[in-house]
């Protein structure tokens, strides 16, 4: 970037920030959108600020205008026999303002598209990616982490400094995995799955919810993201296999039923949980489960369930 | 088939909704007896439910729409109060979640719509000159439509449950397997009912502009609200049909078992959100495109000037009314569209900005050198433009599609969508009701009282909304009916429930401020109360029941205001009188949209029998139209003289 437009960054970053805390008067840490602890957020958050800057050169130019012809040409007693001149319009005035949104636009959509583009990529660090699998059902979210083989629900933990890849689909209705410390939410849905990237730059723990209204307690949906060093996230991947119960098929269905859950953590999870959200309704499932022996699209090996 | 009372038919659990089961049946009961009582019925049935003046639709769909404004309204300060402060039980989740989908389904289907429908029929013929619309009897079924569609969505929380899967309705949250029973089916009929009507709207009014102005009026000498109607209409013909079949279709899975939303039978949740925002960006242009008419015509007016840079204003209608449908995406940049589709949206949203940006500034140079007179459709009009425009900016910023996968279903997009649709919207319904007030009634609304509501109305609604852009940046989503301790959230949320009170008073005010003036308003006696420049101000206020004793000719934009300069009498105003051409009323509007109701009421509950005798009874309607000969009448020239006379326009 050349110097001037830079510095034009960092200034309006300073101006709008101000005016957002100033407005505002809280501590910076609630506003979790302007508080960005990774490089997703990060960047998300540096096109808010640009946007925001940008908006607020208009709204102060439109805002000047308005106040000034308002009170200007308002109607006293002094002007009581002024009669208005009658204008058609005039086509250089209304080029200029034409030209003027055209150009906030452009310097607008310019770094939309670059970041549209770069958040599909991986966050670059040093570390290798990890990937996460998510299931929202009604109304909890579950987290599988097929390398490790461990299942986690209502929190998931993640090594920091670290690029994972949460790999995402639903039972049910649509959800949305929003932790806005970390980054932007994505949609949950049935029978399709999505991708998001998202990276903890320091430990810490940061709140996620569903952001998309699926019924009764999506209130209630709100997980922890429960990020550690990755000397103490291999720690604790070791002691949740050691620690943990098994997760039996009955209790991943007895899971997906419509309900509230608490916290938990299995050391295992059965084959079933990654058929899932690709059937997307507890009723497929059920069905599904109960004729093994008819696969249909060749991914899912034979097994045999508890009863 | 067959009948089944669902267990809870008449809805009982509930106190509050216990109480308003009770009053409604107590208001109900009120309205027969007076009618009654004073021997109205048949005035009633002669004078308003069989009409098909387009001056008497139009009040009728303005009454409704206050109405709805205020049970609306009501729910609004439900969730408000419910909200004020962490944890609170004023509401459960369940209700609360069927409270935000009646406020939004009602705002925008009930209220937003029909209150510019009644200004497009109020206004529009009167601006072009035209005696009525094109299609007379269509209009009142239109209108009749949409009002039993209304109260079908509206018996809801009363009779078998209300839906509560969001205005959005998406699926599969509201498929049959998630939300069985009535509720969603009663979103999806009434809105079908009402939106029949809409389409039928959005037809007539594009035949009536295009075939039924004055002599000379070109359509570069149309006036601006008429213009904006113009492009609503041809919006409204082809966003329409894209809701009524999402509403088919998911009616059909729903009563019958196909799976056009649902996995299972290789159906596509993701397609109703498709299909339901195909039509939804339009939407919002076909409720803000009339509003931007009708504060271009109060600008002009109380600053005294022509409106400025008048072509460029149509030509930005005609470009924000094609960029329309080329945005819907931007509802739902995180459904994984992938970066190109995200990209094009958002460049195309963005987009929309530019000629939405000369509106505004050709505005501000009308305002500029003219003489303001802040009347109180001046204020509404006045105070549109700082509120629009954050509302405005705040959807460039959503545009961003990076930036909106951290604002998307915050309160950040609540308070943007409200300074929008509010700011926009009805700030503009309001405007064109104090303005045309005179015009439909005949006197003026008390400006003091009104100046009390614009300003409490106005200071109130940013004190709700403006608040809620930090909530959303907190992490707040909506429709969440409650929220914990101590993430910041509570003084924001607090000063929002405050703000949503001072609105209601507003509200209040303006109900008094019409009550007030029935009996002490200015009267209008010129039927030019604003000095305006278009041609219903031309004629008597309120108008006379055929508008024009001679349709006038025109010859320059602003044509009334030209008129009046040159004080010379023009050859067309001293020609003979000739008898009139007017349409029949009809009792057969009303009774077909109950016949329609009927049916929908019956596939609610799944009674299908029901829904067939419904619509036998439509198409037996539309038998009995088929085969109607006799339908229209002249009014006499005697008594064309009389009623101008009686004006005091001999
Ligand atoms: C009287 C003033 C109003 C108040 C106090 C108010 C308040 C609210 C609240 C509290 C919500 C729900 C937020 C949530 O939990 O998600 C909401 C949603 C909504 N409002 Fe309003 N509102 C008002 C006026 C309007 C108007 C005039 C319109 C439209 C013209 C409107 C359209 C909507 C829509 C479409 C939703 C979304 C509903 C949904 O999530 O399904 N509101 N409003
Ligand atoms: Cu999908
Ligand atoms: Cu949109």
């Amino acid at each position: 970037m050349e110097p001037f437009r830079k510095r034009l960054r960092q200034w309006l970053t300073l101006v709008g920030l101000s005016a957002v805390l100033l407005l505002a008067g809280c501590s910076r840490e609630q506003y979790v959108v302007l508080d960005p602890k990774g490089p997703v957020a990060k960047q998300q958050y540096d096109l808010i600020v640009w946007s925001f800057g940008l908006m607020l050169i208009i709204v102060l130019a439109v805002f000047g205008i308005f106040a000034y012809v308002i009170i200007k040409y308002r109607a006293k007693p002094e002007n009581k026999g002024y009669e208005p001149p009658d204008q058609e319009g005039s086509k250089l005035l209304e080029t200029i303002w034409t030209l003027i949104p055209v150009a906030v636009v452009i310097a607008l959509a310019i770094p939309t598209v670059k970041a549209t583009y770069g958040l599909e990529k991986q966050p670059s660090s040093d570390r290798p990616p990890m990937t996460i699998k998510v299931t929202s059902a009604d109304w909890k979210w579950i987290f599988r982490y097929p390398k490790e083989g461990i299942e986690t629900v209502n929190y998931v933990t993640i090594p920091a400094d670290t690029p994972v890849r949460f790999e995402m689909d639903a039972v049910g209705p649509m959800n949305s995995f929003w932790v806005p410390s970390l980054g932007g939410q994505e949609y949950t849905m049935p029978g399709m799955v999505m991708n998001l990237w998202l990276q903890a730059d320091q430990p810490g723990v940061y709140q996620g919810r569903s952001a998309n209204f699926s019924g009764k307690y999506f209130t209630h949906m709100t997980f922890d993201v429960i990020a550690k060093s990755p000397a103490d996230y291999d720690k604790w991947v070791q002691q949740v296999k050691k620690t943990a119960p098994k997760q039996t098929e009955a209790q991943y269905l007895q899971l997906l039923e419509r309900g509230l859950a608490k916290k938990m953590t299995f050391s295992s999870y059965p084959k079933i949980a990654d058929q899932a959200g690709l059937i997307g309704e507890v009723k497929g499932i059920r069905e599904k489960m109960n004729r093994p022996e008819e696969p249909d699209t060749g991914t899912m090996h034979h097994h045999h369930h508890a009863h | 088939m067959g009948f089944h009372l669902p267990k809870n038919f008449l809805v009982t659990g509930e106190p509050m909704i216990v109480v308003a089961e009770v009053l409604s049946v107590l208001t109900l009961a009120g309205i027969v007896f007076a009618l009654t009582y004073y021997k109205k019925w048949k005035w009633l049935w002669d004078e308003w439910l069989t009409t098909v003046d387009h001056k008497k639709i139009g009040i009728m769909y303005i009454i409704s729409s206050l109405l709805m404004l205020f049970r609306g309204g009501i729910d609004g300060l439900l969730m408000r109060t419910q909200l004020a402060l962490p944890n609170l039980h004023v509401l459960d989740a369940e209700h609360y979640n069927q409270i935000f989908t009646a406020h939004g389904t009602i705002m925008i289907f009930f209220m937003a719509m029909p209150f510019i429908f009644g200004l497009m029929n109020v206004a529009v013929p009167l601006q072009i000159g035209a005696r009525d619309v094109a299609y007379p009897y269509l209009n009142a079924l239109s209108f009749w439509l949409f009002f039993f569609g209304c109260m079908l969505f509206n018996i809801s929380f009363m009779i078998g449950g209300a839906p509560d899967a969001g205005w959005t309705n998406y699926t599969p949250l509201a498929g049959s397997d998630l939300a069985p029973g009535p509720g969603i089916n009663y979103y999806l009929l009434s809105l079908q009912i009402s939106g029949i009507g809409s389409l039928m709207t959005g037809i007539n009014f594009l035949v009536t502009i295009l075939k039924m102005r004055a002599p000379g009026m070109t359509l570069m000498r149309m006036p601006m609200f008429t213009w904006s109607v113009l492009i609503t209409s041809i919006i409204i013909i082809f966003a329409f049909p894209v809701l009524t079949v999402a509403l088919a279709l998911l009616t059909i899975d729903r009563l019958f078992g196909s799976h056009f939303f649902t996995v299972s039978g290789g159906g596509e949740p993701m397609m109703w959100a498709n299909l339901f925002w195909i039509w939804g960006h339009p939407e919002v242009y076909i409720v803000v495109l009339p509003a931007f008419g009708i504060f271009s015509e109060v600008i002009s007016t109380f600053a005294r000037k022509r409106l400025f840079g008048y072509s460029a204003m149509v030509y930005s209608m005609v470009v924000i009314s094609a960029v329309s449908f080329l945005t819907w995406v931007h509802h739902f940049f995180t459904m994984g569209a992938g970066p190109a589709v995200n990209s094009f949206f958002s460049v195309s949203t963005m987009a929309i900005a530019i000629p939405t940006g000369v509106k505004v500034f050709n505005w501000l140079f009308t305002l500029y050198k003219g003489r303001i007179e802040f009347t109180t459709p001046m204020l509404w009009a006045v105070g549109f433009i700082p509120t629009f425009l954050i509302g405005g900016l705040t959807g460039v910023m959503l545009a961003v599609a990076p930036a909106d996968y951290q604002y998307h279903n915050s309160y950040f997009l609540i308070s943007h969508f409200h300074y929008a649709l509010v700011g926009g919207a009805v700030f503009g319904c309001l405007a064109g009701l104090y303005y045309w007030w005179p015009k439909m009634f005949g006197f003026k609304l008390d400006e003091r009282q009104g100046k009390w509501a614009f300003w409490l109305f106005n200071i109130g609604f940013n004190l709700c909304f403006f608040p809620q852009y930090f909530v959303g940046l907190m992490g707040m989503t909506r429709r969440m009916y409650t929220y914990p301790e101590g993430l910041g959230w509570t003084p924001y949320n607090l000063i929002s429930t405050v703000g949503a009170y001072m609105m209601g008073v507003g509200f209040i005010i303006m109900v008094y401020n019409i009550l007030y003036s029935i009996r002490h308003g200015e009267r209008d006696l010129t039927g030019d109360i604003w000095n305006g420049r278009t041609l219903e101000w031309s004629i008597s206020s309120p108008a006379p029941h055929y508008n024009f004793a001679r349709i006038p000719e025109v010859d320059d934009l602003d044509a009334w205001w030209h008129m009046k300069k040159r004080k010379r009498k023009q050859p067309w105003e001293l020609r003979p009188l000739k008898p009139i051409h007017m349409p029949n009323n009809s009792g057969r509007p009303f009774i077909m949209s109950a016949w329609f109701f009927v049916a929908g009421f019956g596939l609610v509950f799944e009674w299908h029998w029901m829904g067939i005798i419904g619509l036998l009874g439509v198409l037996y309607c539309m038998l009995k139209r088929s085969f109607e000969y006799d339908d229209h009448h002249y009014i006499q020239v005697d008594e064309i003289e009389r009623t101008e006379s009686a004006a005091g326009r001999a």
